[in-house]
């Protein structure tokens, strides 16, 4: 009902609108010489606006920005984006500015001729060849780091770690001693195997199952992503890294990572970044924040899509093989 | 003629009409009723965003079962924000856009007496007006409308146990898609066939004005890909209702695993976005014929390029169609596959780069007459390159990895296709209102609807992209369980009010609409002082558009401000009609 109130009012503004524009009987259509001088003036302030806007967001939203990227592979991600950045904000300034300027300045008067000028081979020659130029170097850069991320065929004695997803929790098995994962299949899934392990499987004996993921530093890590109902997407963004975990299929995606957890907190970024987070928490008195590696889930997956999510530890190798080897084997686990 | 003598009923003027005038009408009070819908549910999410959890009555009062005390549920959020996406993408954008000015310019400005099919015009109308009927109705079902995304990815959507939406809210959404896909195919084939066939005399392709170019690519690129579309939604319905497996496998839910073997998401994935992608620029492409025409009228001179223009629209469409990948790089499918799509993608970059410099040199050293067209068409050039360029972060498939599906994708394509595509839409609304209703609209209100439109359309989708930075998913409903993202709560509550701000400064334009169509001062024949044919028709809409013979053209459609050696007007004023034959020693442009 209160729907039909909200209705009704705009209803009421809409008759009340229809009545004023019977005295104000709609006369001005087309622009004069006065608009145009307004209007053109108007541009000019805009542009103003917009460069204060884009000024204002690049450097007091840098610190909502995330920090150094936490694996070796995303070293070069950073690099790319920072060219790519400060290529498209200059690309920007420039065309705002050309195009609000120009509406500004050539903004019309009665006793004005426009310039017919309808064709030049050599300016737009200039403007197709310049951005390709351009893109050369990006696409370049651009599939080298590609390639470097996404294959993962040359790593040396890579961890191999399953991150297994489902409406909405994410689990993770680690290959165990032979460093091999065993069979998966939603087939399999029985009580406390919730993640579908075949336990006739050789490989599976020694697979540990556990509800947080550790990592060493400095080891390549290959994640082998699966999903038991929907699409699911792994999404690390400390890491710079992320894919999609499909039913049906595996899915795989690989770093290193470059700082411990600890290292990570006392990095400056961070700590300004927390320092930001902590003010505003204590504001609404909630418990101060302590940064901590993430995985989320990034593709939307049901009502609870935006609570799913685990921890990630990273730790130097000592301290990684002593976590390992405390938890338990399936075949301990599971009978 | 005869035809023009034909007593007409109400319901044949009106309601079943074949007249292209009409019909345009039709889809454009349509495309605005679904607009109005679209917009406001925007709103309501935005509230979520800012407030998380927060109790509004105007939540109350609109989502019924589907909030507590004025606090919306989660299904309800990403039920509302597929929503939202699938009326703006396809009932405003690409029905309301295309539909409208397609009909109503291409018989006016190639002079043709209709479209080829008048008959399948008025389907074509009708098969969209039944699935905007039939998506409206999908809100009111019980289990809540399709939630999945407007991107409607199995298993999510495939499955009622995976989320409720996906009950017989989608199996709504779907049929309303494959009736809206008929629609659209009818309609793109009679405007691919009537530029080919119905053009007047002199009127050759190489002197058509650029909307009718750019209303001729999409419907090409319309007829390549909704089919696809079509057959992936039909494949869906199959897995859904019928028991097949082309996107499914291995699925365990509710505790219990599903029959289905061997399909794959990734392949719905595929089909999806052979249409999605192409589907940008179908939405785009219109928006910026529309803005070609409007820049050169309103500056008084030529469009510069006018053949890179043509052979840009031309190579955006060509790539439009081999770039649809790059929405899948991190989909699981082969990274080979991603360094194509990179490449061709980043391409695009090239025609977009042409386009955007050559409506900047159009206005150089023009004479502009700023009408609130013009104003919208400058804000569209704007909007256009600042969500162009953030495509150059997305489109690489190394960067695009850790942006993915986060706040800064949203940000991108609500500047380069929504802003942009919603801002060409308005200002062809304000530069064809005189032919539409033969009355103007009011200046001023426009004026004003142009300025907090473009600044709230900033507001809410600068900042944007740096919570997308930040690492923040799209689609969540709140991101309280995530105390790392807890500096940009303040930021939402700013966009949020810029959000609002926009949506109510849509309620000048929505008044100046309707009050215009009755109240508006009458036009004149040709307002604008424009150059294109549909300005030689009478103001009064007749059968057939043009009284007696249809005019021959002599001359391309962007002869402003066109002088002789001694620097004088050619013909005595800043534009020469295309019916106007050459004098002698002009040379043709």
């Amino acid at each position: 009902m209160l729907a039909l109130f909200y209705i009704f009012i705009a209803v009421a503004i809409g008759v009340s609108f229809w009545q004023i524009t019977r005295i104000l009987n709609f006369r001005t259509s087309i622009a004069t010489d006065k608009d145009n001088d307004v209007q053109g003036k108007l541009f000019l302030g805009f542009l103003a606006f917009l460069y204060a806007m884009m000024i204002y967001c690049l450097i007091f939203m840098n610190v909502l920005m995330l920090p150094e990227s936490a694996s070796i592979e995303g070293e070069h991600d950073d690099r790319l984006f920072n060219i790519t950045f400060i290529l498209i904000g200059v690309v920007q300034f420039l065309m705002q500015f050309l195009l609000f300027y120009f509406s500004f300045k050539y903004r019309g008067k009665k006793e004005n001729k426009a310039l017919f000028y309808a064709d030049s081979h050599k300016l737009e020659a200039i403007w197709t060849i310049t951005p390709a130029v351009v893109l050369v170097v990006l696409i370049g850069y651009g599939l080298w780091q590609w390639n470097n991320i996404m294959d993962l065929s040359d790593a040396e004695d890579p961890l191999i770690i399953e991150v297994y997803s489902k409406q909405f929790q994410w689990e993770a098995r680690y290959a165990g001693d032979d460093n091999a994962l065993g069979r998966g299949n939603v087939n399999y899934i029985k009580g406390i195997n919730t993640m579908g392990v075949d336990m006739t499987d050789v490989n599976a004996q020694d697979d540990k199952q556990v509800t947080e993921i550790h990592l060493p530093k400095g080891r390549k890590v290959i994640f082998k992503f699966r999903s038991q109902d929907v699409l699911h997407s792994a999404y690390m963004p400390h890491f710079r890294a992320q894919m999609n975990c499909v039913p049906g299929m595996v899915t795989e995606f690989g770093f290193t990572p470059k700082f411990t957890t600890e290292e990570m907190r006392v990095q400056s970024e961070v700590v300004e970044k927390t320092a930001a987070i902590n003010k505003i928490r204590k504001e609404k008195g909630e418990d101060p924040y302590v940064f901590d590696f993430i995985l989320l889930c990034n593709k939307i997956c049901g009502a609870s899509h935006y609570g799913m999510q685990m921890k990630i530890v990273v730790e130097e190798e000592e301290a990684f093989k002593k976590w390992i080897s405390q938890q338990p084997t399936l075949a301990e686990v599971i009978k | 003629m005869s035809e023009h003598h034909h007593k007409e009923t109400f319901v044949t003027k009106y309601i079943f009409s074949q007249d292209h005038k009409m019909i345009s009408k039709q889809f454009l009070i349509t495309g605005i009723f679904m607009g109005v819908i679209g917009v406001f549910m925007s709103m309501l999410f935005r509230l979520q965003i800012a407030w998380p959890e927060k109790s509004f009555t105007i939540i109350e009062a609109f989502l019924g079962p589907h909030q507590n005390d004025g606090i919306m549920n989660p299904d309800m959020y990403l039920a509302l924000v597929t929503i939202h996406g699938t009326i703006m993408v396809f009932f405003v954008l690409t029905a309301g856009l295309s539909g409208t000015f397609s009909n109503l310019l291409i018989p006016l400005q190639i002079g043709a007496r209709d479209m080829a099919s008048g008959f399948l015009n008025m389907i074509s109308y009708w098969l969209f007006f039944i699935s905007s009927i039939v998506m409206v109705v999908s809100l009111f079902v019980e289990a809540g409308p399709a939630s999945a995304g407007w991107t409607i990815y199995p298993p999510l959507s495939a499955l009622p146990q995976a989320i409720p939406g996906s009950g017989l809210g989608m199996t709504l959404w779907l049929v309303s898609m494959a009736i809206f896909i008929a629609s659209s195919l009818i309609g793109s084939l009679n405007y691919i066939v009537t530029i080919f066939n119905l053009r007047t005399k002199g009127m050759k392709m190489t002197r058509m004005p650029l909307t009718m170019w750019a209303f001729f690519i999409t419907a090409i690129i319309g007829v390549v890909s909704f089919p696809v579309l079509l057959s992936a939604v039909l494949l869906l319905i199959f897995d859904r209702s019928f028991g097949t497996s082309f996107y499914l496998s291995d699925i365990f839910i509710s505790g219990e695993v599903l029959h289905y073997q061997g399909g794959s998401p990734v392949l719905f994935e595929h089909l999806f976005w052979f249409l999605g992608h192409p589907e940008v620029y179908i939405v785009l492409l219109p928006a910026l014929g529309i803005t070609s025409e409007i820049i050169a009228t309103n500056s008084r001179k030529p469009i510069f390029g006018y053949r890179a223009m043509i052979g840009s629209i031309m190579a955006i469409a060509f790539l439009s169609t081999i770039v649809w990948g790059h929405h899948m790089f991190i989909s699981g499918m082969n990274p080979f596959l991603g360094s194509v799509f990179t490449f061709t993608t980043l391409l695009i970059a090239i025609p977009s780069a042409v386009k955007a410099f050559n409506y900047v040199t159009t206005l150089w050293k023009g004479n502009l007459q700023m009408n609130p067209a013009m104003l919208f068409s400058i804000g569209l050039v704007s909007t256009f390159v600042t969500g162009g360029l953030t495509g150059l972060v997305l489109g690489d498939s190394a960067l695009d990895i850790n942006i993915h599906d986060t706040y800064f994708v949203v940000a991108h394509f609500h500047l380069v296709m929504g802003v942009s595509a919603i801002l060409g839409m308005f200002a062809g609304i304000y530069h064809w209102f005189p032919k539409m209703y033969g009355r103007m609209m009011n200046k001023t209100l426009g004026y004003w609807h142009f300025w907090i439109t473009l600044i709230s359309a900033y507001g809410v989708f600068f900042p944007m992209h740096f919570i997308g930075l930040a690492g923040l998913p799209r689609r969540y409903y709140t991101n309280t369980n995530f105390p790392m993202f807890d500096d940009v709560a303040d930021i939402n509550v700013v966009m949020t009010l810029f959000a609002i701000l926009g949506g109510v400064a849509q309620l000048l334009f929505l008044a100046n609409f309707f009050i215009s169509i009755y109240r508006g001062k009458k036009a004149e024949q040709n307002p604008w002082r424009s150059n294109t044919l549909e300005w030689t028709t009478p103001v009064e809409h007749i059968h057939g558009n043009w009284p007696g013979k249809i005019p021959e053209v002599h001359r391309w459609a962007y002869d402003y401000s066109k002088v002789d050696d001694n620097g004088d007007y050619v013909h005595g004023e800043d534009f020469v009609l295309q019916t106007v034959p050459l004098k002698d020693g002009e040379d043709p442009s």
